[in-house]
C-alpha cells in the first residue's frame, strides 16, 4: 500500500498532496524533489523512477513535465505503483479534458475528490473513469486547450487535420457542453511508434513498431462495440527468432510478435474473425497494445555525407527522402545531429525555395537542428552545413559527430498495415448514429541513422 | 477567484507565510457560519478551496479548525468533501477539536444517501485520534452490514484503519471475523477485495503475538479460499486481481494437476494491458512451478513475449521496472533472451536509467553466438557524445570480455578505444585493460604495446591513472620507458591529489625496482622519501613498510611485493547466490529494482508479505572499532568487498583507514599495519597468497564484521567451544539454514591443497543446491554467539558454508583463531 501521493510542478511546488497512511514525515515532497533535482552533481543523469531514502521508497512518473509521486515504506510491486501513477494521471485527464499544471491548479479540489475515491488507506479502489463518475461531484473548470501546449498521442490530431473538431479530444468526460447535450461520438486511434536504426551504410539494423489502438468514448448508455481488424492478422512468430526476416516479408500479412488487451475486451470471436468486442468504459484507454518486429518499409531514408573540405573546415550534407505515398504528408519533422565539440561556427545552406524550414545550431550542446513544417510523400530535402573548427583536424570527424536522429508525425499512415476494418456500434434506436472517428498516425520513437 | 495559482507561486513549502491570509479566511468563515442567505454555499466553497490550497502548499491552517466545523452544517456534498479532507488532515494534531466533528460525522453515517454514509464513515475512520475510537465501533459495525456496496467497501478498509489506531478495540469488537464472513459471502467484488487486504494486513501483524491470527492467516491460503478467489477472478478490478494473484503465488497446490489447472485458468492474465497484473501473474507462475524444472523452463518461454511487450509499450518508468525484472530472470536463465538481444539495444531518446539497464541486459545475454553483434553495437555507444553512456558502454564491453572465453576480437576493440583519444574513453578503457590483463595475461604483449603509447599526461582520472601505473609496474620489463614514466610521475608527487594513485605509484616503483634496479633506484628513493613525508596515513605507512622491508631483506621484499602470480580465473560476483535466491523469492517487488533483498532496505514492520522468522537481518554488531554503519549497509559493503577489483579494494582500504584499528595504541603500530596492508595488497592485487594468510582473511570476511585484516588482539575473545558432533541432523539444519536471513555471505572454494583461495561465484544456484550433500556440520556456541559450519564436497572442491547466529547483541569483538580454522579444514 502506498503512504502518500502528490503531484509536483517542475519547480517543485505541491499541486496536490494526499497523505493516506500517516507513516511518513511531512517533508517528504521536499526531500523527494531535492533528490530528483540533484541526483548527480553534474545534473546530467536523470533520477531513476524508483529509489529509497532512509527507508522511504519514492516512486514517480513524469507526465507532461509534472511529477506524479507515491511514497511507501513497504516492499511493493514497482510496476503496480508506476502503472497506478500513470492511471491516476489518465483519470485526471479524462475529467479535466486537458492535463497540465494550469488545469490541475484550477481543479485541485476535483483532483482531491478523485484521489479520495481512487485510493483508500493506500489501497487502490478503482481507476475506472466510468466507475468513479458516480462519486464525483465537482464540475471541472475547463482551461482553454487551444492556447496550451497539447499533450498525449491524441493531441497530435489537432494540427494539420482540419476535419477533426479540435475540442473533441480535449473535452472532459463529465463537463456539459453548451446547450446541455453531449455529442455522441467515439474515437478510435491506431497509433504506431516506430523505432529504426540505420547503419552508416544505410542498412537497417533494427526496426520495431510499438502500436496501440486507443479508444475514447463519449457514447451514452454504454453500447457494445465491435472492432474488426485485418483478417490475415497473425499473432506470435512461432519458434523463429523474431529478427529472422526471411520469409516474412512480401506476404503482406500483418504479423504481431505479441499483443495485450484492455480488460473490457472480449476475445470470444477474435480467433475466428479477428474481431474485438467490448463495452467501452468512459474515458481514454488502450484497447490493445501490440509489438511488431516484422520488416516494414521505413517512411524516411536519411543520407549523411561528411566531407573534410579544408584544414579548418568540413561540410555535412543531410538528405531526407520520404518513402511514403504522395497523398500523405508528414508534419513537425525535426532532424538533429551532434557535431564535434570543438566546432566554432556553423553555416547552413537550405535548398533554394525552401518553405517552412528552420535551422539552428545549439551552441550549448553542439547540436544542429533542422526542422521542417511538413514533408510531402515521395519528396526529398537537402541541407548543407559548413562547419568551422579552430584548429587543424586530427582524426576522423565522423567519430566526433552523429548519429542523426529524427522525430516526426505522419497522420493517416501506419507502416504495419494494421487496419480497423469496421467499427460497429450496437444501435439503440434507428436514429442513433453517433460520430465515429477512426484515425491512424505514425510517430518516430527512436529514428536514428549512424554516420 | 483563482485562489491557489498566484499565492502558490511565491510560497514554497519551506517558507510558509500567509499568516495574514489565514486570519482573513478565519474571519470570513465565521461570518458565513451562521448565515442562511442564498449563495452562502458558493461563498463557503470558495473559502474552503482557499483553505485546502493553503493546506496543500504546507501553510498551517489548523487554526481555522473550529470555524471549518461550524461551517460544515450543509447539504452540499462538495462542501462536505472538502470539509472531510480538512478534518482528516488536522484532527490528529487537534484531538480536542476533533471531538467537535464526531457529531456531524456520526449523523452523516446515518444519512439516507449511501454516498454520504460512505464518505462520513471513511472520514470518521481517518481521524487517527486514539481517544475517539469508541465512536467508531458502532458506525463501522453498521457499515459492514449496510445494504449499499459502497458503504461496505469503505467499512472494510475502515476496520483496518481502526486497527492501526487501536488494535485492541478492533480485535475486541470481533471485526476480523466479520470481515472474513463478508469476504466469503459478499456479492460485490471490491468489498471482497477490501476485506482480503484488510485481513491480510491485520492477521499479518497479529500473527507474531497471536496463534489464532497465525492460523487464520494460514486459512487464507487454504484450498477452498484460494479456489473461491480464483473462481471469481474476472469479477475483480485489475488492482484487486493483483492482490488475489499475490495470494495465489503463496499457495502450495497438492499436485501437479492442480498447478496446471491454476495456470490454465490464469494464462490469459498474461495478455492484460496492465503491467501490474502481468507481473503478478508471472510471479505466481514462477513460484508454482519452482519444483518442476521442465515446466519452469516452459514458463520462461511463455512469459518472454508479454514481458518484452511491456518494455516497449509502457512509459519509460514502466520499462525500467520491467527491465529490472528481466535482468533478474536472465541471471537465472541466460538462454531465454539470448536470441532477443536486439530488444535491448538502446534507443537514443530513452532516459539514462533505462539505457543503463539495457546495457546490463546486453552483458547478461551475451554468449558465443551473439557477442560479435552486441559488442559492435556497444562500440557505437562508446563513441557516443553522451559521456555517461559512453562510459557505461565501455564497461559493458569489458564485462563481456571478462565473461567470455574467446576475447580475441574484444581486446582489439578495446585497444581501438584507446586510439580514439577521448579522455573519458581512454580512462574507462585503461581500467578495463588492467582487469583484462589480470585474467588474460597472455594478451599483455598486444596491450602493452598500445598502453605504452599513452601519455600519462592525458590520463587524469584517479582510477585510470592508478590502472596505468599498475600496468607500468607490472610490465616494467616489457615497457622500455616504464622507469622513466614512473620517475616523472614521482617528480610531480605533490601535485598528485589522489591517495589511491600515490599508493599505486609506490607499489609500481617497487616492482619496477625489483626488475630493473639500476634504472629505478634513484626514483625509488625519491618515492619512498616522498611517501614517508606524505600526510596521508596509508601512503605514509606503505612507504615505511617498503622501506623497512627492503632494509630487512630484498629477497623477502620481492616475495611480498612482486611474487610470481596466477591469472584470476573468475572475478567475484557482487552478490552471493543466496542473496540472488532471496531476491528471486521477492519477485515483483522493489527488491528486484534495488537488487537487494527487502531486509536491507525496509524496517521490519514494513516487510509485508515476505516475513522472516529470525531477526538476524537486523542484527547489529556494535564493535568498538568499526565505523557505525547500519547492518544493511555493512552487509552491502561486505558484498562489495568481494569484488576483487584492485581499485575498489583500495577504495575500501582508504575508507577504513579512519577506524581505530589503524591507530590503536595497543599494538605495535607500523609493523602490524604494514603487514596488514601487505596482506591486503597481496590478496587484492594479483596473486595467491601463502596458505596461512587466506585463513585469517577468510574468517574475518566470513564473519562479516568488516574488520581490517590484521588479526586483531581483542582483549578477551569469548570462550568458544567446538562441538565436534553436530547437534542438528543435516536435513533440519538445511531447513533452518534456508529460513535465515543473510548477514553476509561469501562462497569460498578451496582446493584440497589449500594453496589458493579464490572467491568463487557459483553459477546456477539450483545446481548448487542439487549438489549439496552435507558432509560435515560443526557448531561453536557461546552464550552470545553460535557459529555453524557446513562442509560439503562438490567435484574436487570443498565448500565451506558458515552461518552466524547471535543470541543477543554481542558487545565484544568476536575473534576466531587460526587454529580452530585449521582444525576445520584438517
Amino acid at each position: 500500500m502506498i503512504s502518500q501521493f502528490f503531484v509536483l510542478s517542475q519547480r517543485g511546488d505541491n499541486i496536490v498532496f494526499r497523505d493516506y497512511r500517516g507513516d511518513i514525515q511531512k517533508g517528504s515532497a521536499e526531500i523527494f524533489f531535492r533528490k530528483v533535482k540533484f541526483w548527480k552533481e553534474d545534473g546530467k543523469e536523470e533520477a531513476p523512477p524508483v529509489f529509497n531514502l532512509d527507508g522511504v521508497n519514492y516512486i514517480h512518473v513524469k507526465v507532461v513535465g509534472l511529477l506524479f509521486v507515491a511514497t511507501t515504506r513497504n516492499n511493493l510491486p514497482p510496476s503496480l505503483v508506476l502503472e497506478l501513477l500513470q492511471r491516476v494521471a489518465r483519470v485526471i485527464k479524462d475529467y479535466l479534458g486537458v492535463l497540465n499544471e494550469d488545469s490541475l491548479r484550477k481543479n485541485f479540489v476535483l483532483v482531491y475528490e478523485l484521489l479520495d475515491e481512487v485510493i483508500d488507506f493506500g489501497y487502490v479502489q478503482s481507476t475506472s473513469t466510468e466507475v468513479l463518475k458516480s462519486y464525483i461531484f465537482n464540475e471541472p473548470i475547463v482551461v482553454d486547450a487551444g492556447r496550451l501546449p497539447s499533450l498525449g498521442p491524441a493531441a497530435l490530431f489537432m494540427q494539420g487535420n482540419k476535419r477533426m473538431p479540435g475540442t473533441a479530444v480535449t473535452k472532459s468526460v463529465v463537463a456539459h457542453e453548451t446547450g446541455g447535450t453531449k455529442r455522441e461520438e467515439i474515437f478510435v486511434d491506431v497509433i504506431e511508434k516506430i523505432s529504426v536504426t540505420f547503419s552508416s551504410s544505410g542498412y537497417i539494423l533494427t526496426s520495431e513498431i510499438d502500436g496501440t489502438i486507443q479508444m475514447k468514448s463519449y457514447l451514452s448508455g454504454n453500447p457494445e462495440i465491435r472492432v474488426a481488424l485485418n483478417d490475415d492478422l497473425t499473432i506470435g512468430r512461432g519458434g523463429r527468432s523474431i529478427y529472422d526476416y526471411s520469409g516474412s516479408s512480401g506476404s503482406g500479412a500483418v504479423i504481431l510478435d505479441d499483443c495485450n488487451f484492455h480488460e473490457s475486451v472480449h476475445l470470444d470471436s477474435f480467433d475466428v474473425d479477428r474481431t474485438l468486442s467490448l463495452v467501452p468504459p468512459d474515458g481514454e484507454f488502450p484497447v490493445m497494445n501490440y509489438r511488431i518486429t516484422q520488416e516494414f518499409k521505413p517512411p524516411f531514408r536519411i543520407n549523411t555525407l561528411v566531407e573534410e573540405s579544408e584544414h579548418f573546415k568540413a561540410e555535412v550534407i543531410l538528405k531526407i527522402r520520404a518513402e511514403f505515398p504522395s497523398s500523405v504528408t508528414a508534419n513537425t519533422i525535426v532532424i538533429e545531429m551532434p557535431l564535434p565539440t570543438y566546432t566554432t561556427r556553423v553555416n547552413f545552406e537550405l535548398e533554394p525555395g525552401a518553405v517552412g524550414q528552420r535551422t539552428d545550431f545549439k551552441e550549448s550542446n553542439k547540436r544542429l537542428e533542422w526542422s521542417l513544417k511538413k514533408i510531402v510523400g515521395e519528396s526529398e530535402h537537402t541541407l548543407r552545413v559548413k562547419l568551422t573548427f579552430p584548429q587543424e583536424l586530427h582524426g576522423n570527424i565522423t567519430k566526433e559527430a552523429g548519429p542523426v536522429s529524427m522525430t516526426f508525425t505522419i497522420p493517416m499512415y501506419n507502416p504495419s498495415g494494421l487496419q480497423v476494418k469496421y467499427l460497429q456500434i450496437a444501435k439503440k434506436t434507428k436514429t442513433y448514429n453517433p460520430y465515429r472517428w477512426v484515425r491512424y498516425v505514425t510517430q518516430a520513437n527512436s529514428y536514428v541513422a549512424r554516420i | 477567484m483563482a485562489p491557489p495559482a498566484q499565492s502558490q507561486k511565491s510560497a514554497s513549502p519551506s517558507q510558509p507565510s500567509g499568516k495574514g491570509e489565514v486570519s482573513d479566511v478565519k474571519m470570513q468563515l465565521r461570518q458565513l457560519a451562521g448565515s442562511r442567505s442564498p449563495g452562502t454555499d458558493d461563498a463557503k466553497r470558495e473559502l474552503f478551496k482557499k483553505v485546502i490550497s493553503y493546506m496543500t502548499i504546507g501553510i498551517d491552517v489548523s487554526s481555522v479548525f473550529s470555524e471549518m466545523v461550524m461551517c460544515s452544517a450543509t447539504s452540499d456534498i462538495v462542501l462536505k468533501k472538502m470539509c472531510y479532507l480538512y478534518v482528516g488532515n488536522y484532527a490528529k494534531y487537534n484531538p480536542d477539536l476533533a471531538l467537535l466533528t464526531i457529531n456531524f460525522l456520526q449523523r452523516d453515517c446515518k444519512d439516507e444517501d449511501p454516498m454520504i454514509r460512505g464518505l462520513a464513515l471513511r472520514s470518521l475512520c481517518s481521524l487517527r485520534v486514539a481517544n475517539l475510537v469508541e465512536y467508531l465501533v458502532g458506525p463501522l459495525g453498521t457499515g459492514l452490514k449496510d445494504g449499499n456496496s459502497y458503504v461496505r467497501m469503505v467499512a472494510a478498509i475502515g476496520v483496518l484503519k481502526l486497527y492501526h489506531i487501536s488494535a485492541s478495540t478492533c480485535m475486541d469488537a470481533d471485526f476480523p471475523a466479520m470481515l472474513k464472513h463478508l469476504m466469503l459471502n459478499d456479492k460485490d467484488a471490491q468489498v471482497v477485495a477490501n476485506c482480503l487486504t484488510s485481513l491480510q494486513e491485520i492477521w499479518g501483524l497479529e500473527a507474531s503475538t497471536s496463534e489464532e491470527a497465525a492460523r487464520e492467516r494460514e486459512t487464507l491460503l487454504s484450498k477452498p479460499v484460494i479456489y473461491y478467489f480464483l473462481n471469481r477472478i474476472k469479477e475483480f478490478s485489475e488492482w484487486a486481481q493483483c492482490i488475489v494473484l499475490d495470494l495465489v503465488a503463496k499457495y502450495v497446490p497438492s499436485d501437479s494437476n492442480e498447478i496446471f489447472d491454476v495456470m490454465n485458468l490464469l494464462e490469459d492474465r498474461l495478455q492484460h494491458a496492465n503491467g501490474a497484473v502481468v507481473l503478478a501473474t508471472i510471479k505466481m507462475f514462477l513460484q508454482l512451478t519452482l519444483s518442476m524444472t521442465d515446466v519452469h523452463q516452459q514458463v520462461y518461454e511463455r512469459i518472454k513475449a508479454p514481458l518484452l511487450t511491456l518494455v516497449s509499450s509502457g512509459s519509460p518508468e514502466q520499462s525500467y521496472a520491467v527491465l529490472s525484472h528481466l535482468h533478474l530472470l536472465v541471471m537465472r536463465a541466460p538462454f531465454i533472451f539470448s536470441s532477443d538481444y536486439k530488444h535491448f539495444y538502446c534507443q537514443y531518446n530513452e532516459p539514462f536509467y533505462v539505457k543503463k539497464l539495457k546495457l546490463e541486459m546486453l552483458t547478461a545475454v551475451a554468449n558465443e553466438s551473439n557477442t560479435y553483434d552486441i559488442v559492435t553495437e556497444l562500440c557505437e555507444y562508446a563513441a557516443n557524445v553522451d559521456i555517461p553512456m559512453a562510459r557505461e558502454s565501455i564497461r559493458a564491453v569489458g564485462k563481456i570480455a571478462l565473461q567470455q572465453y574467446d576475447v580475441n576480437a574484444i581486446v582489439d576493440r578495446l585497444l581501438q578505444f584507446l586510439e580514439m583519444e577521448k579522455e573519458h574513453v581512454t580512462a574507462e578503457t585503461l581500467v578495463l585493460v588492467k582487469d583484462l590483463l589480470r585474467k588474460y595475461p597472455q594478451w599483455s604483449h598486444d596491450c602493452i604495446a598500445v598502453v605504452g603509447n599513452i601519455s600519462s599526461k592525458n590520463v587524469q582520472e584517479p582510477k585510470a591513472k592508478a590502472a596505468l601505473i599498475w600496468m607500468l609496474g607490472e610490465y616494467a620489463q616489457d615497457m622500455q620507458d616504464a622507469p622513466y614514466i614512473l620517475e616523472s610521475l614521482i617528480e610531480n608527487w605533490d601535485e598528485e591529489h589522489s591517495a589511491e594513485v600515490r599508493l599505486h605509484l609506490l607499489t609500481a616503483i617497487m616492482k619496477c625496482f625489483l626488475r630493473r634496479p639500476p634504472e629505478t633506484q634513484k626514483a625509488l628513493g625519491a618515492a619512498l622519501a616522498a611517501g614517508l613525508a606524505d600526510f596521508h596515513q596509508d601512503v605514509h605507512d606503505r612507504a615505511l613498510f617498503y622501506y623497512r622491508l627492503l632494509k630487512y631483506n630484498v629477497t623477502v621484499a620481492e616475495r611480498v611485493v612482486d611474487p610470481p602470480k596466477q591469472a584470476v580465473s573468475v572475478f567475484a560476483d557482487t552478490q552471493s547466490s543466496e542473496i540472488k535466491d532471496r531476491i528471486f523469492d521477492e519477485f515483483n517487488s522493489l527488491s528486484v529494482v534495488y537488487q537487494k533483498p527487502s531486509y536491507m532496505f525496509t524496517d521490519k514492520e514494513h516487510r509485508g508479505p515476505f516475513e522472516f522468522s529470525e531477526e538476524l537481518g537486523n542484527l547489529s554488531i556494535d564493535t568498538e572499532l568499526a565505523d557505525n554503519v547500519v547492518p544493511a549497509q555493512r552487509v552491502e559493503a561486505n558484498d562489495k568487498d568481494l569484488l576483487l577489483s584492485t581499485s575498489e579494494k583500495e577504495d575500501n582500504h582508504g575508507a577504513s583507514n579512519n577506524s581505530s584499528a589503524y591507530n590503536a595504541p595497543s599494538y605495535d603500530g607500523s609493523r602490524m599495519v604494514a603487514a596488514s596492508q601487505a596482506q591486503q595488497d597481496l590478496v587484492s592485487l594479483d596473486q595467491p597468497p601463502p596458505a596461512d594468510v587466506p585463513a585469517s582473511l577468510a574468517i574475518d570476511d566470513l564473519l562479516g564484521l568488516g574488520l581490517p585484516v590484521a588479526p586483531s588482539p581483542a582483549p578477551s575473545p569469548p570462550a568458544l567451544k567446538l562441538n565436534a558432533k553436530a547437534v542438528l541432523d543435516p536435513n533440519s539444519f538445511q531447513q533452518k539454514w534456508r529460513q535465515l536471513p543473510l548477514a553476509a555471505s561469501q562462497e569460498i572454494s578451496m582446493n584440497p591443497q589449500g594453496v589458493s583461495c579464490i572467491v568463487k561465484s557459483s553459477g546456477s544456484s539450483s545446481a548448487y543446491a542439487r549438489s549439496f550433500h552435507p558432509l560435515h556440520c560443526f557448531r561453536w556456541s557461546s552464550p552470545e554467539l553460535q557459529v555453524l559450519f557446513l562442509r560439503t564436497k562438490r567435484g574436487r572442491a570443498f565448500y565451506l558454508s558458515c552461518g552466524l547466529y547471535f543470541n543477543r547483541l554481542c558487545p565484544n569483538l568476536v575473534c576466531l583463531r587460526d587454529q580452530s580454522w585449521k582444525k576445520m579444514i584438517e
